[in-house]
This record gives C-alpha cells, sequence and structure tokens, in this order.
C-alpha cells in the first residue's frame, strides 16, 4: 500500500512539472489583463505541448507579494520592472541570467533599445514586453485661442507659462499627494540640465544630494514655483484628482505617462488635447527621456526553465509582442512589431526611438528608500521653496545611510 | 468511574477555551515576541540565510542599533511621537461630545429612535470611506469646506497639505465615529442611572447643570473609564484614516507611529528598523494598559 502510494505522488509530480508552466502576473486591469491573455493564448497555440497556468495578483499588492513567492513559491515566469527594481532582486540572485534567450531568440537586435534597463554587468536579466512615453499632454484649443507655439526650449516654455498664467489660466496642474508627480518633474529637469549620466550616478546613489550641479536644477524649478505656474495646493491632490482642472479647461499642460490617455478619452477631451516632449533646457545636452519599461523575469527557484525561456523568448514573435502592449495601451520594445495606430503613441514612439538615452522613471531608477525621501523632499520644495538648503541636507544624509560614505 | 467523568467539571472549560487560546498564543503573543526580536536585528525581509547586493547578509544582529538610531538620527520618528501625542489629546474631544450627544438623544420625543440610529451610523461605516468622505470635505478647489469658506468670503484652507494642519484635519475626521461610539456607550450607561437618586436630587433642588454634574456624571464613571480607554487606544493605533487622507504628507508631517512602521517595512524593506517602532508603539500603549488595570482593580477592591 505504501508503495502504491508513493508511486502515484511520484507519479502526479512529474505529471505537475514536465510541461506546466507557472507565471505569475500582475496584469490586474482590464485591459491589462486582457492584452496579457491575448499573449498567453498565442503562446499556447504556438507550444500546445506546455500548459500555462497563470495566477493573476492586484496590481499594487504584487509589489508585496513577490518577495514572498520568489523566496518561498517562485513561479517559472514573474511579470516585474526593468531598472533598479528588477536589479533589486538580481543582486539577490532571485532572477536569472537569461542573456541566452536574448542570443538565441535575436533579442539583441529587436528589442535593442531597452537592453540597458535589463542588464546588470553585462548580463540580461529579463525580458521587456512594454513601456510607454513620458511628456506634457496640453490644451491645444486653449494654446490656440492665446495664439501659443509649443515652447521648444527653456525660454519658451517660460514664456507660455506666464502668457497662460496672465489669462487666467492655470499653467501647469499636478497632484503631489503621492509624490511620484513631483519625480517626473525632477527626473526631467535634471535630465535636461545635467544630463543622463549625471542623473544616473544620481539615482545610484554615487552623488551628493548637495552637489553644486543640482543648483540649477533646482533653480529652474523654482523659476515655475515661485510664479506659481503649478496648480494651487497640489499636495492635497492624487494625480486623478489633477486631471480634472484639465478637463475643465481650467489648466494647460501636465506632464505625465501615457496612461492618462484613456481617461482623455473617456472625459470626451481627446480631441482638444495634443503632446509636446519636455523641452530643452541646456543646448548640447543628449536627449533623454523617461520610459518605464515592463518586464517579464525568470525566478532561480523556477522548476520549469526550459519551458520559462520558450515563454520569454516568444516576444520575438512580432504579432504576439505587437498585441500585448496595443491592446494595454502600451509601446511594444521589439522594433518589428507593428507601429501603434492611437497618436499619441505614435508621438511616443518616434520620440523615443530618437531619445539618445531611455531613464526608467525616479521610483524604479533609485533605490525604494531613497525613491521615497527625495521624493517627499522635492514635494516639501514644490511648496516651500526656500527650504531648498535643509531639504538636500536631509537627502544627503539619507543617501549616505543607504549607499554609505562618497 | 473513569478519568474523565471524575474530572469533567474541572477540564471542560479549559477544552472549550483551547482553541481560542492556541489562535490566541499563535496569531497575538508570539507575533509580539518575534517583532521584538527582529527589531534587534537588521533585515531586508528577504531570505534570511541570502545575503544583499555589497555582500553584507540579509539578516544581521545588530543588538540596540535601531533604537539608537531612532531616538538619536531620525527626525521623523518624532514627528511621528509628536503626532501620536496629539492625537492621543485631541481625540479625547470626541468623549464629551459624545455624552452631550447620548443626554440629547436619551429623551422620550416622536421619532427620537431613528435619530439615535442616523447618529450612530458613522460608526458603522469602514473608516476608508470616512476617509475618503472628508477628503473629499477638504478638497481646497471643489470641497464643501471651500464652498463654505467662500460664503464668507474667505480663502480656501487646503487643510490636508498643510504641515500644520494635516493632523489635525484628520483628528476631526475621527470624531465622526469615534463621537458615535462614545454616544453609544453613554446611552447605555444612562438606562442604567438610578431614578431614586435623580428623584431624590430633584427633591433636594438639583437642576440641570447641578443634576448632571453631581448625580448622573457620578453613575457614568464605568461607561466614562471605557470610552477613555477605547478613545486612547483607538488614537494610538490610528492608521487607516492616515494612509486614506494624507498617506502621510504632506512630506511626512502628518504621519504617527504606526504609519512610519508600515513604510519602514514594506516600502523602505527595513523590517527590523520597522519592529523596533513597533516595540515602542507596543510599550507606549503597554504602560497606559497596565496603569489603566492597576487603576481598575484598586477601584474594584476599594467599593467592595
Amino acid at each position: 500500500m505504501k508503495k502504491l502510494i508513493t508511486l502515484i505522488v511520484l507519479f502526479a509530480s512529474t505529471v505537475v512539472s514536465a510541461g506546466t508552466l507557472v507565471v505569475n502576473s500582475n496584469q490586474s486591469g482590464e485591459s491589462s489583463k486582457a492584452a496579457f491573455d491575448a499573449y498567453v493564448d498565442a503562446f499556447r497555440a504556438a507550444h500546445p505541448e506546455v500548459t500555462v497556468v497563470v495566477n493573476e495578483f492586484e496590481h499594487e499588492a504584487y509589489k508585496t507579494a513577490i518577495r514572498n513567492f520568489l523566496t518561498a513559491e517562485a513561479p517559472d515566469v514573474a511579470i516585474w520592472f526593468a531598472g533598479n527594481r528588477m536589479k533589486f532582486f538580481v543582486d539577490q540572485n532571485l532572477f536569472q541570467d537569461v542573456s541566452d534567450v536574448w542570443a538565441d531568440a535575436g533579442l539583441n537586435d529587436s528589442m535593442a533599445s531597452t537592453k540597458g534597463s535589463l542588464t546588470v554587468d553585462g548580463k540580461q536579466y529579463g525580458v521587456p514586453w512594454g513601456y510607454y512615453q513620458w511628456g506634457v499632454y496640453y490644451r491645444k484649443d486653449l494654446f490656440d485661442n492665446l495664439g501659443l507655439n509649443v515652447p521648444k526650449d527653456w525660454e519658451e516654455f517660460k514664456w507660455v507659462c506666464a502668457m497662460l498664467k496672465k489669462n487666467g489660466i492655470t499653467p501647469i496642474t499636478i497632484g503631489t499627494k503621492y509624490l511620484w508627480t513631483a519625480g517626473g518633474w525632477f527626473d526631467y529637469l535634471n535630465l535636461r540640465i545635467n544630463g543622463y549620466q549625471f542623473h544616473m550616478d544620481l539615482t545610484a546613489g554615487k552623488v551628493s544630494y548637495e552637489d553644486p550641479r543640482l543648483d540649477a536644477t533646482f533653480a529652474a524649478w523654482r523659476e515655475l514655483i515661485d510664479p506659481g505656474y503649478f496648480l494651487e495646493d497640489h499636495a492635497s491632490f492624487s494625480w486623478q484628482d489633477a486631471q480634472a482642472p484639465q478637463i475643465n479647461g481650467e489648466a494647460a499642460m501636465y506632464l505625465i505617462g501615457n496612461f492618462y490617455v484613456p481617461t482623455l478619452e473617456s472625459a470626451g477631451v481627446v480631441d482638444k488635447m495634443d503632446f509636446f516632449q519636455f523641452p530643452t533646457i541646456v543646448e548640447g545636452i543628449g536627449v533623454a527621456e523617461d520610459a518605464p519599461t515592463d518586464t517579464m523575469h525568470i525566478p532561480s527557484g523556477a522548476k520549469n526553465v526550459e519551458d520559462a525561456k520558450k515563454f520569454l523568448a516568444f516576444m520575438s514573435n512580432k504579432e504576439a509582442a505587437t498585441n500585448w502592449a496595443t491592446m494595454g495601451g502600451m509601446l511594444s520594445p521589439n522594433k518589428y512589431a507593428d507601429k501603434p495606430t492611437n497618436r499619441f503613441s505614435v508621438m511616443g514612439a518616434e520620440m523615443l526611438a530618437a531619445a539618445d538615452d531611455i531613464a526608467q522613471f525616479w521610483d524604479r531608477d533609485a533605490n525604494p528608500d531613497m525613491a521615497g525621501a527625495a521624493m517627499e523632499g522635492f514635494q516639501e520644495f514644490m511648496v516651500k521653496p526656500d527650504r531648498e538648503a535643509k531639504i538636500r541636507a536631509r537627502l544627503e544624509k539619507e543617501r549616505a545611510r543607504i549607499h554609505g560614505a562618497l | 468511574m473513569t478519568f474523565w467523568e471524575r474530572n469533567q467539571l474541572k477540564l471542560a472549560p479549559f477544552l472549550f477555551l483551547a482553541p481560542a487560546i492556541l489562535i490566541f498564543l499563535i496569531y497575538v503573543i508570539y507575533p509580539i515576541f518575534d517583532s521584538i526580536w527582529v527589531s534587534f536585528h537588521e533585515w531586508n525581509g528577504m531570505d534570511k540565510n541570502g545575503t544583499r547586493a555589497n555582500g553584507n547578509p540579509n539578516w544581521s544582529w545588530v543588538g540596540l542599533k535601531n533604537y539608537i538610531v531612532l531616538f538619536t538620527d531620525d527626525e521623523e520618528f518624532y514627528v511621528s511621537l509628536f503626532n501620536n501625542i496629539r492625537w492621543l489629546l485631541f481625540s479625547l474631544v470626541a468623549i464629551p461630545i459624545g455624552l452631550l450627544l447620548a443626554l440629547f438623544v436619551n429623551q422620550r420625543i416622536l421619532g427620537m429612535r431613528y435619530i439615535k440610529s442616523l447618529f450612530y451610523f458613522p460608526f458603522v461605516i469602514n473608516a476608508v470611506v470616512i476617509g475618503v468622505i472628508f477628503t473629499w470635505f477638504y478638497n481646497p478647489k471643489y470641497g464643501a469646506l471651500t464652498y463654505v469658506l467662500s460664503l464668507f468670503g474667505l480663502d480656501p484652507i487646503p487643510v490636508l497639505a498643510e504641515e500644520d494642519l494635516a493632523t489635525y484635519g484628520i483628528i476631526i475626521a475621527s470624531f465622526f465615529p469615534g463621537i458615535a461610539y462614545t454616544m453609544i456607550l453613554y446611552i447605555t450607561g444612562l438606562t442604567g442611572v438610578n431614578r431614586e437618586m435623580v428623584e431624590a436630587g430633584r427633591i433636594d433642588g438639583a437642576a440641570g447643570f447641578t443634576m448632571l454634574w453631581h448625580v448622573i456624571l457620578p453613575q457614568l464613571k464605568p461607561a466614562t473609564l471605557i470610552a477613555i480607554v477605547v478613545t486612547i487606544v483607538g488614537s494610538l493605533r490610528s492608521f487607516d484614516l492616515i494612509a486614506v487622507m494624507t498617506a502621510g504628507g504632506p512630506w511626512g508631517s502628518s504621519e504617527v507611529l504606526a504609519y512610519k512602521m508600515y513604510q519602514e517595512s514594506l516600502f523602505n524593506y527595513r523590517m527590523g528598523y520597522g519592529a523596533a517602532i513597533a516595540t515602542i508603539l507596543f510599550l507606549i500603549m503597554d504602560i497606559y494598559i497596565a496603569w489603566f488595570l492597576y487603576r481598575l482593580f484598586k477601584n474594584e477592591k476599594s467599593e467592595k
């Protein structure tokens, strides 16, 4: 009897492990879930020998759950984010090196634009499936009424703000209650003034927050804060709350990611909206853009590595890659994927293709605790700019605690 | 007689209690001691045997370091601590208001039952919903408060975005369920008021405030005691309203210890540091609860 049970257990376990691929997903929104399902279905059709089991998590809850399941009960594939968020787990030896997938599936060519954000010490630890642009979404009708053109440089940008303000329109809407929107502003100002490499050194904790090169970044920010170009009382508002003034036509510009577009469509103002790239501030600095990249990884504890690699390599399938990205409102990192049709995505794709460098976003490039403390400081600076020295000293203290003395 | 038949009466209560005690030990007592243990370590919440990027172990003994950093090198800790003290003091205001409401709804007037249940309603609503409602109320652009202020020609006050006002704004939101709860405690207390004593007081010429102060209130002492304890413990563990209304902001100025603990452990991955904050909070509550139990037993003894 005992032998029989062992036999059944053995048999059952082999049935489960051979050909079963467990995927943990955070694609819980309606459209993102449908998009991911399309990719899984296409994979099933192409690889009928693999049984795919998807465990879906709520998007925010996933961020805490992943730390448990990577160590306790690792799936074969886990969806996650590029940049520092990936590196955190790579440093813990929780993600596998998948450089062979990049080489074998031709991703080094088709995914070249996002390769950097998935590389640690020359090895790739994941495969991207989608990304999206950041930039200024603005009310074209308000600009036209006042005869304003899209600003190309910092002087023009400030002039546009001044004109809008003079005509009773809030130049820039923003809601900093959950802090990250302020991180977007810091990203762009610093990328345009000090360039990509300096910005990456800062997020990696290699540069002091009291470094004199940052003076110009904060000074430029102040040029918008002191005349009151940002939405008043922005610390009260979430990023969704801050949409209302723009949708009502009381505010003109919003620096945000492309995920804003579905709201504009459902609010019926999308025809009055347009998009422009964040203006140049210092001439001769390479153009870098924020384009957060969403990714897939194979945990070190994966049981079915062979099929997991097939699942990642399937991103080289042009059609599957296109569908997953566009159905979820994202851009495909696969350069052979079909071009997007939505006009904001088209502009985003062109802008990112021409960019010299791609950053992830403040809270994806920086360490989690440093990112949080810094964004709190940015919010405070946006309300109390006179405290700049105190804020930067505090951030530097925090940086030294996390990354060590310079 | 078997062993069971002889001892049935003595053993039965323990057997009935056993499941509850077991669950209490596993889910309440054990985590308390485990948290205290974690607070003497540096831990990022990952595999305890693993190593970090810089080669240090994920889990290492640091003795009292977390506490030393907390008390000597963390301004936010003091901000949180003082906010907790504000919560503690100002949330007590809910108690007299609850008493006034209880006296008001305790009258025999037609339809009073419905008014009673209306006043009690806030206590049944989830704290998150209350937080959202008050966030809308305070919204400096479209909120009701802004509208009321505009009637008097006043400028909007961004309560939740002002570092000096945010905590008070949240405490006022906490009155909403707090007053309802103390009101119920007092209504129950009022039904137990000795009518003969009220009559006797009336004959002696007591009425209005003198009646309330000298005859009614002393009899409501047990209700008052419970109201104070529940309000203070509630104020020390305040978390949900803060998370919903300000997320600790602006720039961390409305954080309390419970919220800071959550931030440090779940977002900043400093489990040991978070556990140290939890331990401090536990000690603060402990001192208070010990004092309270001591008072309670002393009172009971003197009454006997």
